[in-house]
C-alpha cells in the first residue's frame, strides 16, 4: 500500500479530477489539462454581467431610490391589487388545466400508437416556437363573439375574448408544453413491471392508475405546473390582444407596468416590476428545489 | 378468383408481450377516450389557431396577401427583425459555447450559481426585460444623462431592440449545448491535445463537430425567439413606424388599425418561421438517433 500513497495521492485518479498528476490543483478548482479555462470563465462572466446582471442590478438600484411611501402607493394601489389578483388566478387556472390535460397528452403520446401521433407530438412544442403576438391575435380571432369557436360559446352566453377567461386561455396556450415535456421522460422511464406487479397483486386498472402511476407522475407534473404558472405570470404578448385591457377588470400586471411606463411613472413601474421579479425568483427557487428533489429520487 | 372476397386470415397473431403486460394495459375504450381527449385538446388549442392565421391572412385572396407583405413598412419591419436576430443570435451562440465548455469541462467554486444565473432571463417577464434597459439607458435612466451628452441613442432605437432581444434569448444556446457537451465527454479533446493541437484547433476541429446537432438546435430555438419576441421589444422600441418596428410589433400596429387581413398576413410569416423551427427540431432529433453520440464517462 505504501507505493500507492505517493505524490499522485490515490489509485489511478481520473484525468481532470483533483489528484491526477496533470490536474492543476487549486482549492476548489479542477481545471484538468484542457486549455481555455481562464478565457471561457472570463468571457462567460463578463458577458453574463453585461447583458443580464448589470441591467437587473439597475432595477434594484432604481427601486432603492424610491421612498417607502412611493413604493407602497404604487404596489398596493387598488388597481395594482386587482391586477395581481387577476394575473395570479388566471395563471393558477391555466396551470391546473395544463396539469390535467398535460398528463393525459403525455400518457397518450408515450403509451399509445395511432395515426398522426408524430404531428400531435410536434404540435405540443408549437407554443414555444410561435411568437406570442401571433398567438394573441389568432386566439382572439377564434374566441371573439364572431369567431369560429366564440360564436358557439356566445350562444350559451360564454364570452372568452375580452374577459378574464381570455387571459387564462392565452396563459393556457403559452404554458401548454411545460407539463407534457416534464412528465414525458418520467413516463418513459416508468418500468412496466411495476404495473404488472400491481396487477398480479390483484389491483384493478383503476387502482393501479391511482395508487401506482399517478404518485410517480405527480412530482414532474408539479414542476411542469410551476414552470407554466411562472410563464403565465410574466406573459404579455398574447394576453394584451385577447384581454381587452380594462383597468380593474382585465388588466394584467405586465400591462400595468407598460401603462405606467407610457405615463412616465417610472417609480411606479419600477416598484411593481420589483414585486413581480421577486415573485418569479421565488418560483424559480421552488422549481429548482423540486428538480433537485426529483433528481435525487431518480438517482436512487 | 378476381373479385372474390379475400380469405380472412384466421390465425391469431400471438401477443409477444408477457400476459401480465396485457393485464396491465388500458382497455380499448380507455385508449380511445384518452386519445380523443388529448388530440381534441391539442387540436382545439394549438392546431386551430394556426389554421385560423392562414385562413384570415388569405381572407381577401392571394393578391392582397402579397400586397400586405410587400408594403414598405412591412419590408422595413422584416429587415429590422433579420438584423436583430443576425446580431443577437451569434452573440448568444458564442456565449453558449463558451459557457457550456466552462461548465462541462472544469470544476470551480460558484459553478452551480453560474448555471442558475444563466437561466435567469427565462424567469423574468418580457416586459421587465425591456424595462431594465429603459431604467438603465433611457433618458431618465441611470446612464441616460451620460449617453445624452455623447449623443448615443439606445432606448427607442435599434440598439435597444437588439439589447432587449439578446437578454431574452440569452439562455437558449447554452441550455441546449450544455447537456450535449457533458454527454460527449472530453476524451477526443484530450487526445487532440496530446497530439499537439492548439486550443482553437481543438475547438473548431473536435468540439464543435461533436456538438453540432445540439448547437444547431439551440441556434434554431434562439432564432425563433429572437425574431418573435414581442413584450421586451415593445417596451424599448418606441414604436416608430419603418424605423423601430419589428415584425411582431408591426402585426400589433396593423391589428390595432383593424387592418386584419394585413395583420394576419404578416403574422403568417412568423407562423411559417415557427413551423420551420419545429421541422428543424424533428430533423435534429432524427439525426441524433441516426448517429448516436459517443458517450463520455
Amino acid at each position: 500500500m505504501a507505493a500507492v500513497t505517493s505524490a499522485s495521492g490515490g489509485a489511478a485518479p481520473a484525468r481532470g479530477r483533483p489528484g491526477h498528476p496533470l490536474a492543476r490543483r487549486r482549492r476548489g478548482f479542477a481545471t484538468g489539462i484542457l486549455p481555455g479555462f481562464g478565457l471561457s470563465l472570463g468571457y462567460t462572466v463578463a458577458y453574463l454581467s453585461l447583458i443580464v446582471l448589470i441591467p437587473l442590478g439597475g432595477l434594484a438600484v432604481k427601486s432603492a431610490g424610491l421612498t417607502a411611501g412611493e413604493f407602497l402607493a404604487a404596489v398596493a394601489s387598488p388597481r395594482a391589487l386587482a391586477a395581481y389578483r387577476l394575473t395570479f388566478l388566471a395563471a393558477l387556472a391555466a396551470g391546473v388545466a395544463n396539469v390535467v390535460f398535460g398528463i393525459i397528452v403525455a400518457w397518450v403520446l408515450v403509451r399509445y400508437r395511432f395515426p398522426g401521433r408524430a404531428v400531435f407530438d410536434a404540435l405540443v412544442d408549437l407554443p414555444f416556437a410561435l411568437p406570442t403576438a401571433v398567438a394573441g391575435i389568432a386566439l382572439t380571432a377564434l374566441y371573439a363573439d364572431n369567431g369560429w369557436v366564440g360564436r358557439w360559446l356566445a350562444k350559451v352566453d360564454i364570452h372568452v375574448a375580452y374577459s378574464p377567461a381570455g387571459v387564462s386561455l392565452a396563459m393556457l396556450f403559452v404554458g401548454l408544453p411545460f407539463v407534457v415535456r416534464t412528465v414525458e421522460p418520467i413516463l418513459l422511464d416508468l418500468d412496466p413491471q411495476v404495473e404488472e406487479a400491481a396487477a398480479t397483486l390483484g389491483a384493478s386498472r383503476r387502482q393501479t392508475m391511482a395508487r401506482v402511476i399517478l404518485p410517480v407522475l405527480l412530482p414532474p407534473a408539479l414542476t411542469g405546473f410551476a414552470l407554466a404558472f411562472a410563464r403565465g405570470l410574466g406573459e404579455y404578448g398574447s394576453i394584451v390582444f385577447i384581454s381587452g385591457n380594462m383597468p380593474m377588470k382585465t388588466e394584467i400586471v405586465p400591462l400595468l407596468i407598460v401603462t405606467k411606463l407610457e405615463q412616465y411613472d417610472y417609480a411606479g413601474a419600477t416598484a411593481i416590476a420589483l414585486v413581480m421579479l421577486l415573485a418569479s425568483f421565488g418560483l424559480l427557487f421552488l422549481i429548482n428545489t423540486l428538480q433537485a428533489f426529483l433528481n435525487r429520487r431518480g438517482a436512487r | 378468383m378476381a373479385g372474390a372476397a379475400p380469405r380472412r386470415n384466421r390465425t391469431v397473431v400471438p401477443d409477444p408481450r408477457p400476459p401480465l403486460a396485457r393485464a396491465g394495459a388500458d382497455s380499448r375504450f380507455t385508449r380511445t377516450v384518452l386519445t380523443l381527449i388529448a388530440c381534441g385538446f391539442l387540436g382545439l388549442f394549438v392546431a386551430l389557431p394556426i389554421v385560423s392565421v392562414f385562413t384570415e391572412a388569405l381572407h381577401d385572396g392571394l393578391g392582397p396577401y402579397f400586397e400586405a407583405i410587400k408594403t414598405p413598412d412591412s419590408v422595413a419591419a422584416l429587415k429590422l427583425t433579420l438584423l436583430t436576430a443576425g446580431v443577437s443570435v451569434p452573440l448568444n451562440l458564442i456565449f453558449g459555447v463558451a459557457a457550456s465548455w466552462l461548465i462541462a469541462r472544469y470544476r470551480f467554486p460558484g459553478k452551480s450559481a453560474l448555471t442558475t444565473l444563466i437561466d435567469l432571463p427565462f424567469s423574468v417577464s418580457p416586459v421587465i426585460s425591456g424595462l431594465v434597459f429603459v431604467l438603465l439607458l433611457g433618458a431618465r435612466g441611470l446612464l441616460g444623462p451620460w449617453l445624452e451628452e455623447h449623443d448615443i441613442h439606445i432606448v427607442f432605437a435599434v440598439p435597444g431592440i437588439i439589447l432587449a432581444t439578446t437578454f431574452v434569448t440569452f439562455p437558449f444556446v447554452a441550455r441546449e449545448v450544455l447537456p450535449v457537451m457533458q454527454e460527449v465527454g472530453a476524451d477526443e479533446e484530450e487526445a487532440a491535445l496530446t497530439l499537439g493541437a492548439s486550443g482553437w484547433q481543438i475547438l473548431f476541429r473536435v468540439t464543435i463537430p461533436k456538438i453540432r446537432w445540439g448547437l444547431l438546435y439551440g441556434v434554431v430555438l434562439c432564432n425563433a425567439r429572437a425574431m418573435g419576441e414581442f413584450g421586451a421589444v415593445s417596451v424599448v422600441s418606441g414604436h416608430i413606424r419603418g424605423q423601430t418596428n419589428t415584425l411582431p410589433l408591426h402585426v400589433e400596429i396593423l391589428y390595432n388599425e383593424y387592418n386584419m387581413a394585413a395583420a394576419f398576413a404578416v403574422a403568417s410569416l412568423l407562423t411559417l418561421l415557427a413551423l420551420a423551427t419545429l421541422g428543424a427540431k424533428k430533423l435534429v432529433e432524427a439525426r441524433q438517433h441516426a448517429e448516436p453520440v459517443t458517450r463520455g464517462h
